[in-house]
């Protein structure tokens, strides 16, 4: 649950980041707070010491668990999305009532053909089924199936640029969040749209949410609805995780 | 490098020993706060891969958050699986107040785990692990335990010396501290890192899962706490200032 993070280095780190916009980053910024310059430090070792091709734990059928849906469960009601917007909050009502059918995730940025993708556009593509554990930074956990297709996939079919380094996401409840390369082109990082064998619920973020299966939960984001390739570091200023008071990098 | 037969004449503790307790003394603190914090968002240990609020709990400490499952909305049963698990909407805040907690647990096991680091590699080298905290067989007999035992129950304030050698108690509670329980504090916490489990699978089948993993981190804090309220309580029995000075300025000749 991270309402609550908006509180934190809001006005301190909101001075930074205008020092910092427009500026050329290749990593994530520290803002001077040594809890960052620790998160840093984690991101950094990780990076250089464990493999990048290690798959996260792959479970069986049998180990399917109950899962619960927390932070957003439904952008377009007030009583369920923390961030409520009520224009954000009023257009996924409208996906909603056609059950997604204009629902358009756009890819864009560092790429050479950028578009939106339909949900069945999306389902059409080869397809990738995991079950996975999905682990929240509160200390639960909890296992699924997820289906989807790789985010890879998408970056290629838009094209994606050989100066590319980050895949930022946006979604309908307001949040921004980013991965680096290794997640982003990672084999199980999937663009969800079905959980145990269903449709993927509004609640755990319909149409389709992202699957970052080496980070924590708050990293697969959900009511997915930009994806924006960048060459350089983003920390998505006030709507990020950083200049809210949290780790950008959840490997950990 | 101390040279060990220089230094073993020496009373009190080498400098190196008192850097790297102090580090890890800083670091300790660090860490089980911030583990506290980190706790009180979730108070239920669980075994196994998977545990939650929709799921039973090995234990539920009576505090923080309570998140029993009747408060949770819109339950969905997956019938067609084995189980039938369910889905079911949490749509209220808790205290969380991980953003700072996390990172600065992170933080401090950093120091932590470098200081350990030092440690382990002086005390082999200079053998102080050995000599000082290893005890030998013929210590172990039961009647030298028991002596041991008897003597911490009498008052001992300038009977004892303020450092090695150690007795026999002090012995196994500081070797299985260093070598024992903070070891398996770092293995069950990077067994909880999605990236390291993910490189390193074993550490997941090695604990038996992640929640395993967690609820063994926690038994850990709890040992490790207990173990600083009766260090505290020897170091004020065998005179607070004489052992605080020692295990910072060393001993004067």
């Amino acid at each position: 649950m991270k309402q609550q993070r908006r509180i934190f280095l809001k006005g301190l780190a909101s001075s930074a980041g205008v020092l910092l916009a427009g500026c050329s980053q290749t990593e994530p910024p520290t803002y001077g707070n040594v809890l960052r310059m620790g998160d840093l430090l984690t991101y950094k070792a990780h990076r250089l010491l464990l493999p990048a091709h290690s798959l996260a734990r792959e479970y069986d059928y049998s180990d399917i668990s109950s899962v619960p849906a927390i932070g957003t469960t439904n952008p377009a009601d007030p009583d369920k999305c923390p961030s409520f917007d009520a224009e954000n909050g009023s257009a996924y009502e409208r996906l909603l009532a056609n059950r997604f059918a204009d629902w358009r995730l756009v890819v864009a940025g560092s790429v050479t053909a950028p578009r939106g993708f339909s949900l069945d556009e999306l389902k059409r593509m080869p397809s990738r089924t995991q079950i996975t554990r999905h682990t929240c930074e509160e200390g639960w956990s909890a296992i699924a199936q997820w289906t989807g297709v790789p985010l890879r996939s998408v970056l290629e079919a838009a094209g994606i640029r050989s100066t590319a380094r980050y895949v930022q996401y946006y979604s309908y409840d307001d949040w921004a969040d980013g991965i680096d390369m290794m997640d982003a082109l990672h084999p199980q990082t999937i663009l969800a749209y079905g959980m145990n064998g269903r449709e993927l619920p509004i609640s755990h973020g319909a149409p389709i949410r992202l699957r970052v299966e080496k980070q924590l939960g708050y990293k697969s984001m959900k009511f997915l609805r930009r994806i924006v390739v960048t060459d350089h570091f983003d920390d998505n200023g006030a709507k990020g995780n950083i200049q809210n008071g949290w780790s950008w990098y959840a490997g950990i | 490098m101390p040279d060990p037969a220089s230094t073993s004449q020496v009373a009190g503790h080498r400098r190196w020993v008192r850097i790297c307790h102090w580090l890890a003394a800083a670091g300790f603190l660090t860490l089980a706060l911030s583990g506290f914090f980190i706790l009180l968002v979730h108070p239920r240990l669980y075994l196994g891969h998977a545990g939650n609020d929709l799921t039973p709990a090995l234990l539920t400490l009576p505090i923080g958050n309570d998140l029993r499952p009747d408060k949770m909305q819109s339950p969905v049963v997956f019938t067609e699986l084995p189980g039938a698990p369910v889905t079911a909407e949490r749509n209220f805040p808790i205290f969380n107040q991980n953003g700072w907690a996390r990172s600065l647990h992170f933080l401090a096991a950093w120091i932590l785990v470098c200081a350990g680091a030092v440690y382990v590699a002086f005390g082999v080298v200079s053998g102080h692990i050995k000599r000082d905290l290893l005890p030998r067989g013929r210590e172990l007999a039961p009647r030298a335990l028991l002596q041991d035992l008897k003597s911490h129950l009498r008052p001992a304030v300038g009977s004892v010396g303020t450092g090695p050698p150690y007795g026999l108690l002090q012995k196994l509670t500081y070797a299985s501290v260093m070598l024992v329980v903070l070891p398996l504090m770092v293995a069950t916490g990077l067994t909880m890192s999605p990236a390291v489990a993910a490189a390193y699978p074993f550490l997941l089948d090695l604990f038996g899962g992640y929640q395993t993993a967690r609820t063994i981190h926690f038994f850990g804090f709890a040992a490790l706490v207990l173990f600083l309220l009766v260090h505290i309580a020897m170091v004020i029995a065998t005179g607070f200032g004489r052992q605080l000075r020692a295990m910072t300025w060393g001993n004067p000749r």
